[in-house]
């Protein structure tokens, strides 16, 4: 046991004495929720639209004020022609431009219907979508403003759509628990894969496997150190959450810190066995950042929904634990719920964590190869 | 007298290259034991093997009169190895490195303090130093006060003085035989020669295979013809030039002078006549004493 704690102590003077280690175990998380969180938003606020109005009456005037004065949007440029749409598009402000057609507040009182077009930059796909579904959102409204004056009697279903446990869609609740589980195993995984591939590399290795220290012992000793480094570091991003996007956690902290806990856990042991497959330092950040980062940003539900991905894409995916941490952890903090809801994802954490443990004792080899 | 190590035909491949190759060699308590040897013989992979740190393709080999293959966890508890790299925390400090294996080995540093303070004390004033930051000849000590630190009966240095100034390759090599006395048998391999003589015991280790095993002296001696040095200016056009005489067995550079053998084993007028026709005429011929590098080249000749 002295001899445990000992190694275990040789950990964290490596960990405190590089100034690097420390930046990437703190510095990067917090950066990254301050980035997810800010710049990588996906709601709208301030895009430009350009405004052609063919008709100029009342109607058109209001309702373009109301585009404008709703926040999402502000007005570019005022088009007379059809030819300019292509030109503004191409200066790079303007995200859509709105056309009302000749006569629309006449048509619209004589006839009850006149039409507007929504153009959208289509280059910027999501941009373009969000952009229509908000201005369709306003005309909608402007309409009902109409009607009610009009007293038009006419059967009408107006759906009222509210959105559950994130009522303005907020794009917060959707980064902060995917950074968490991104930072979570990217962290874990290549802090403790390089430390062990650092001593293979630095020629101390082979002093260790002939001391009188067990695998086992040298294995753990590698993991403690880290696993209370992140806990710590969970701790600090759902508080920088808390206090800078208001983000509550929803349902129980202790099952929360419990099963990050979890996740902590089974990614240091993948960086373990990252490390008893990779001969040197490199290898083992390529295998860690290549093998596990774009998978967990790309499949793991995180951003894209793996209900729309291809059925051969939901398989692979389950092979990924951060996949079923991400279901936990936005269970708990978002909608709330308590471990019935979330035991089958656990279960299979642990299950992963047993196994990579498992292999990686097997797997780290007692002699030079 | 109980052999530390016993060694019989040994044998590691590495796909088709053999690197080491039927050795057979026994070292006894408390004896000094080199393997001499140029890169690449071979050293570091017997080192390994003695160590458990590898597995011999073949052979059998018994260390402490302990199995390498079967009984490796009682057997590492025994050994002090120091790696040709020194294995050293470059980031703690000079008392955290010896700390830490201190504690590894399940001791103390003060337990061990007096087998180790003839070395300690040389690098105790910079105890608070990083061992990245260390001169190679601190480094060395420090590595091995850390191999040392759990007295361990069997200590292994391999190629401890590469790389490290010849005033501390000296002092190193005072200290292991100051470690005598403690009982601590001791395995060292070296690529220089000239440290063969401060060895109870070598062994020349060429490509893998075991030349000759005896003490230094007795290898000297094996030498089998009259040996010379022959000294000019011009070393290298004096090597080249006596080459080509046709009465010269071999010629190799030695310091500043060549150490020559001859198939008369005697040096007669002609060389000198030979050599003033070729140019040189500075020459000085003295019969010399071979030294365990002349032997290694001689019998390196010979199997070849």
């Amino acid at each position: 046991m002295k001899r445990f704690l000992g190694f275990v102590k040789k950990e964290f003077l490596h960990i405190f004495r590089d100034y690097r280690t420390l930046f990437i175990l703190f510095g990067i998380p917090a950066a990254q929720i301050l980035i997810f969180g800010y710049a990588v938003s996906m709601d709208i606020k301030n895009a430009g639209v350009a405004i052609l109005d063919l008709s100029h009456d009342e109607i058109t005037q209001k309702l373009t004020d109301k585009i404008i004065s709703s926040g999402f949007f502000k007005r570019t440029e005022n088009l007379l022609h059809y030819n300019d749409i292509d030109n503004v598009f191409k200066k790079g402000k303007t995200k859509a431009v709105i056309i009302f057609e000749e006569g629309f507040g006449k048509r619209l009182y004589s006839e009850g219907k006149a039409s507007l077009s929504i153009i959208a930059d289509g280059s910027e796909p999501n941009v373009a979508t969000l952009v229509t579904n908000y201005t369709i959102a306003i005309v909608n409204d402007f309409t009902m403003e109409l009607a009610v004056p009009a007293l038009n009697n006419s059967i009408r279903i107006q759906p009222e759509v509210k959105m559950f446990y994130n009522p303005n869609l907020k794009s917060h609740f959707m980064f902060v628990p995917g950074v968490i589980t991104l930072i979570l195993i990217l962290i874990c995984a290549l802090m403790t894969s390089v430390t062990i591939t650092r001593e293979k590399e630095f020629g101390t290795m082979e002093v260790l496997l002939v001391s009188p220290l067990r695998p086992i012992q040298i294995i753990l000793g590698k993991v403690i150190p880290y696993f209370i480094l992140s806990f710590i570091n969970v701790l600090l991003i759902l508080a920088l959450s808390w206090f800078v996007f208001g983000l509550p956690v929803k349902g129980s902290i202790i099952l929360l810190l419990a099963e990050c806990m979890l996740y902590i856990l089974m990614s240091l042991t993948l960086g373990i066995l990252i490390s008893t497959v990779s001969k040197n330092m490199q290898q083992a950040i390529f295998i860690s950042l290549i093998g596990l980062m774009l998978p967990t940003i790309l499949l793991s539900g995180f951003i894209f929904p793996i209900e729309n991905m291809p059925k051969v894409y939901d398989y692979v995916s389950m092979i990924l634990p951060p996949r079923y941490f991400i279901v936990i952890i936005k269970n708990i903090m978002i909608k709330g719920t308590g471990l019935i809801y979330i035991w089958k994802e656990t279960l299979i954490l642990i299950v992963m964590t047993l196994f990579f443990i498992g292999l990686s004792v097997r797997k780290f080899k007692i002699r030079l190869e | 007298m109980q052999n530390v190590i016993e060694s019989s035909g040994i044998s590691k491949n590495f796909g088709t290259t053999k690197a080491l190759n039927d050795i057979s060699f026994s070292v006894n308590e408390s004896e000094v034991f080199g393997f001499i040897g140029p890169d690449g013989a071979g050293k570091t992979t017997l080192f390994r093997i003695i160590t458990t740190l590898m597995l011999p393709d073949e052979g059998e080999i018994k260390v402490l009169g302990m199995n390498c293959t079967t009984d490796y966890k009682e057997l590492r508890k025994n050994i002090g190895y120091m790696p040709g790299r020194f294995s050293l925390y470059q980031d703690l400090t000079v008392e955290e490195n010896l700390n830490f294996y201190a504690t590894v080995f399940g001791t103390t540093v003060e337990e061990n303090y007096e087998l180790i303070s003839d070395i300690y004390s040389h690098i105790e004033p910079f105890k608070k130093r990083l061992a990245g930051k260390l001169s190679g000849g601190m480094k060395q000590k420090l590595a091995l006060s850390c191999a040392l630190i759990h007295k361990p009966k069997l200590l292994v240095l391999d190629e401890p003085t590469t790389g490290v100034d010849a005033v501390s390759r000296s002092e190193f090599w005072d200290m292991l035989g100051k470690l005598r006395q403690h009982n601590i048998t001791i395995i060292v391999s070296t690529p220089y020669m000239d440290e063969a003589m401060r060895c109870d015991k070598v062994a020349l280790i060429q490509d893998g295979k075991i030349l000759a095993i005896d003490a230094p002296q007795k290898i000297r001696d094996g030498f089998s013809r009259k040996l010379f040095t022959v000294k000019s200016v011009e070393k290298y056009k004096l090597i080249n030039t006596l080459r080509k005489y046709p009465m010269t067995l071999t010629a190799y550079p030695f310091g500043d002078s060549v150490h020559v053998t001859f198939i008369n084993d005697m040096v007669d007028n002609s060389l000198f006549d030979y050599l003033i026709k070729e140019g040189i005429s500075d020459v000085v011929v003295q019969e010399t004493k071979a030294g365990i590098e002349d032997r290694f080249l001689e019998l390196m000749n010979k199997t070849e």
